[in-house]
């Protein structure tokens, strides 16, 4: 195939436009620029197309195109060269051409500042009172299940303990280890300064048991179970499933969203414990090791000065943290719209979210306990 | 194989040649040594019960899926062993409406029918938008659709939309995979128009799988039946009430099919 061409010849007011070789959609950007330079001042305008060797709609384009635009510039435009076949297919073009008109631009500047900022905060409020009503809802439906047994179901809340808990402790124990090793390590440098090295007990133990075990462990739960609730949930919704279980008579609250929160609400403290445990045996052998803490005296010592509150204090936020992870993540799932683009954003958003919340929450437990004194 | 000495189509060259193709999964052989010619300009359709490989055979011409024996000719390229380079050339010349549209979730319809043609020209975004919107228009999708995501679109402007992709680089070929599998009646035969007249003012020669009866009475020229792991017969469709093979029989003299062929023919 030839590549295509275009041959102006001037005789103003009058122009005779030669176009030569394959007028195709691939190699359109050979004389687009030339035919888009001809000038709408003219009279008579001649488009020769007999050295044309082939045309499809995206050369039939450019010609109707010029055709129109001449034609609105006063010209009389003529044709001449074309086969049946090609004439009938710029008929066709020209029967489907679309407005060229541009489309009105978006406002620019403050005024459209002001009207994001608007639109932000709006959408900011009512997204705060869907999830406070998602939160509602999800609360009743669950006591409603605790109180009704009926509308339990222990398969599904048995998987999701399985998925979310069981098979979540090696990486929560080995997370609680690791950071036991952290500890004692970080601590053992500064207190040895001292000579105050038996300290370290209470050092690991009270921040393990207090803040980091169950902290970190809800950090794990929302990255790993939350992710993943609302991936599956929020895949359900885009192939219309919960519609399709509204339609059936199934809440799916009832069916998705209580399982999936009380398996949280009943393997996070328990996931909490472990990691507490491998924390402290982490600490103990990094504590023998680095300090020569044998086990024997970093254990007894632990009865002896870390009172059990401390573990109290930990594990009392274990609930709150699940059922903020479970809410959260079940809550971004129902908000899936559509495409698969949707469904992962809102995971991302639903970790993230998830996340913040756990960290906010516990910064208000460590308030509300240090004003209560515990 | 009918007998093509009286067949108009034979003075014509053909555009896709299969040749010994094998198709297997596992233990599972889909087809053996299959044999087909599309020619230039006609509208074949593809016809055959559940899991004659109707799709398979289509994703294997288009090179989606490598078959263990046999040839694929596309336009004198061969599609399973010839270059990358012939190959990239080749992809150019054809376009494909797959079954469910396959359309981007994450771009708009527009967005969608200039997804090729950025990947693949060098011209202009004014000029690839107009050429988007004519393609469009072409297809019947409403202007106010362009900014629309695929998932706001009903099951019928979803086909249409995957037909506009298929033809952005006005390719000389179009696949389409069950074009009218789940439009209603009338969105079916305005479908099937439509495939009409863009083969011919476009001058697109159609490979269509299909269940279609209404569909392949209406617009295809030839018929090529799967069964038997090849193509048991391909010709005009008024030749197919004449063969004496069960499934032929039953799906071409059927209940349906006789009031498919009433339709078009008048009474006949």
């Amino acid at each position: 195939m030839k590549r295509p061409s275009v041959t102006l010849t001037s005789t103003p007011p009058d122009l005779n436009v030669q176009f030569a070789g394959a007028l195709q959609v691939q190699a359109l950007d050979q004389i687009e620029a030339t035919v888009a330079s001809i000038t709408t001042d003219l009279a008579n305008v001649h488009l020769d197309l007999s050295e044309v060797d082939a045309l499809d709609t995206g050369g039939a384009w450019i010609l109707t195109d010029l055709q129109r635009r001449l034609e609105a510039g006063g010209a009389t435009v003529s044709i001449s060269g074309a086969t049946d076949e090609r004439m009938s297919l710029l008929e066709t073009v020209a029967r489907h051409a679309p407005d060229t008109e541009e489309p009105e631009a978006p406002p620019r500047g403050f005024v459209a500042w002001v009207a994001a900022v608007g639109a932000a905060t709006v959408r900011a409020w009512k997204d705060t009172l869907r999830i406070l009503d998602f939160l509602g809802l999800t609360l009743h439906r669950l006591v409603r299940s605790l109180i009704k047994p009926r509308h339990l179901r222990p398969a599904s809340l048995f998987t999701q303990m399985e998925e979310a808990g069981f098979k979540a402790i090696p990486i929560v124990a080995l997370m609680g280890f690791l950071i036991g090793i952290v500890l004692a390590f970080q601590g053992a440098t500064q207190l040895k300064q001292f000579g105050a090295e038996v300290f370290v007990v209470e050092l690991i133990a009270i921040s393990i048991l207090r803040e980091l075990g169950v902290l970190l462990t809800a950090i794990i739960v929302a990255g790993r179970s939350g992710s993943a609730f609302t991936a599956s949930i929020g895949s359900m919704k885009v192939q219309e499933e919960i519609d399709a279980m509204r339609a059936l008579g199934l809440d799916p609250i009832d069916v998705l969203v209580v399982p999936r929160t009380l398996a949280l609400l009943l393997v996070l403290p328990l996931l909490a414990m472990i990691a507490n445990f491998a924390g402290l045996v982490g600490g103990a052998l990094m504590s023998w090791i680095d300090l020569g803490v044998s086990p024997g005296l970093f254990f007894s010592r632990l009865q002896e000065t870390v009172g059990v509150w401390h573990l109290a204090v930990g594990l009392i936020k274990a609930p709150f943290f699940a059922f903020i992870i479970g809410v959260i993540s079940c809550y971004q799932a129902m908000q899936v719209k559509g495409s698969s683009q949707s469904l992962g954003s809102r995971t991302t958003t639903s970790v993230v979210q998830a996340i913040f919340a756990v960290i906010f929450v516990d910064a208000l437990f460590s308030i509300f306990f240090s004003e209560i004194g515990v | 194989m009918t007998d093509r000495s009286d067949n108009p189509a034979d003075r014509q060259d053909a555009i896709i040649k299969v040749r010994g193709l094998r198709n297997a999964f596992g233990p599972q052989v889909v087809h053996d040594n299959l044999n087909l010619d599309v020619w230039r300009g006609e509208v074949l359709g593809v016809v055959g019960g559940s899991g004659t490989g109707k799709s398979v055979l289509l994703r294997t011409i288009v090179g989606l899926n490598t078959p263990a024996k046999g040839s694929i000719e596309v336009l004198g390229v061969d599609v399973v062993n010839g270059s990358e380079l012939e190959r990239n050339q080749i992809e150019k010349a054809w376009g494909v409406a797959f079954q469910n549209g396959a359309l981007f979730s994450s771009l708009t319809v527009l967005q969608n029918i200039m997804a090729p043609m950025r990947e693949h020209l060098k011209i202009s975004e004014g000029l690839m938008q107009s050429l988007g919107k004519l393609k469009m228009d072409l297809v019947g999708l409403p202007m106010n659709s362009c900014s629309k995501y695929p998932s706001e679109l009903s099951g019928g402007m979803v086909k249409r939309a995957a037909l506009a992709r298929a033809l952005a680089l006005d390719p000389q070929i179009v696949f389409l995979d069950e074009p009218t599998a789940g439009l209603d009646p009338i969105g079916a035969a305005a479908y099937d128009e439509l495939i009409k007249e863009l083969q011919g003012s476009l001058g697109l020669t159609v490979f269509m799988v299909t269940h279609d009866l209404d569909s392949l009475y209406a617009i295809c020229d030839r018929v090529a039946v799967l069964a038997e792991r090849k193509v048991l017969i391909e010709g005009p469709i008024d030749t197919m009430t004449s063969i004496d093979h069960p499934w032929i029989k039953e799906y071409f003299t059927g209940p349906r099919a006789r009031a498919a062929q009433k339709k078009v023919y008048g009474g006949g």
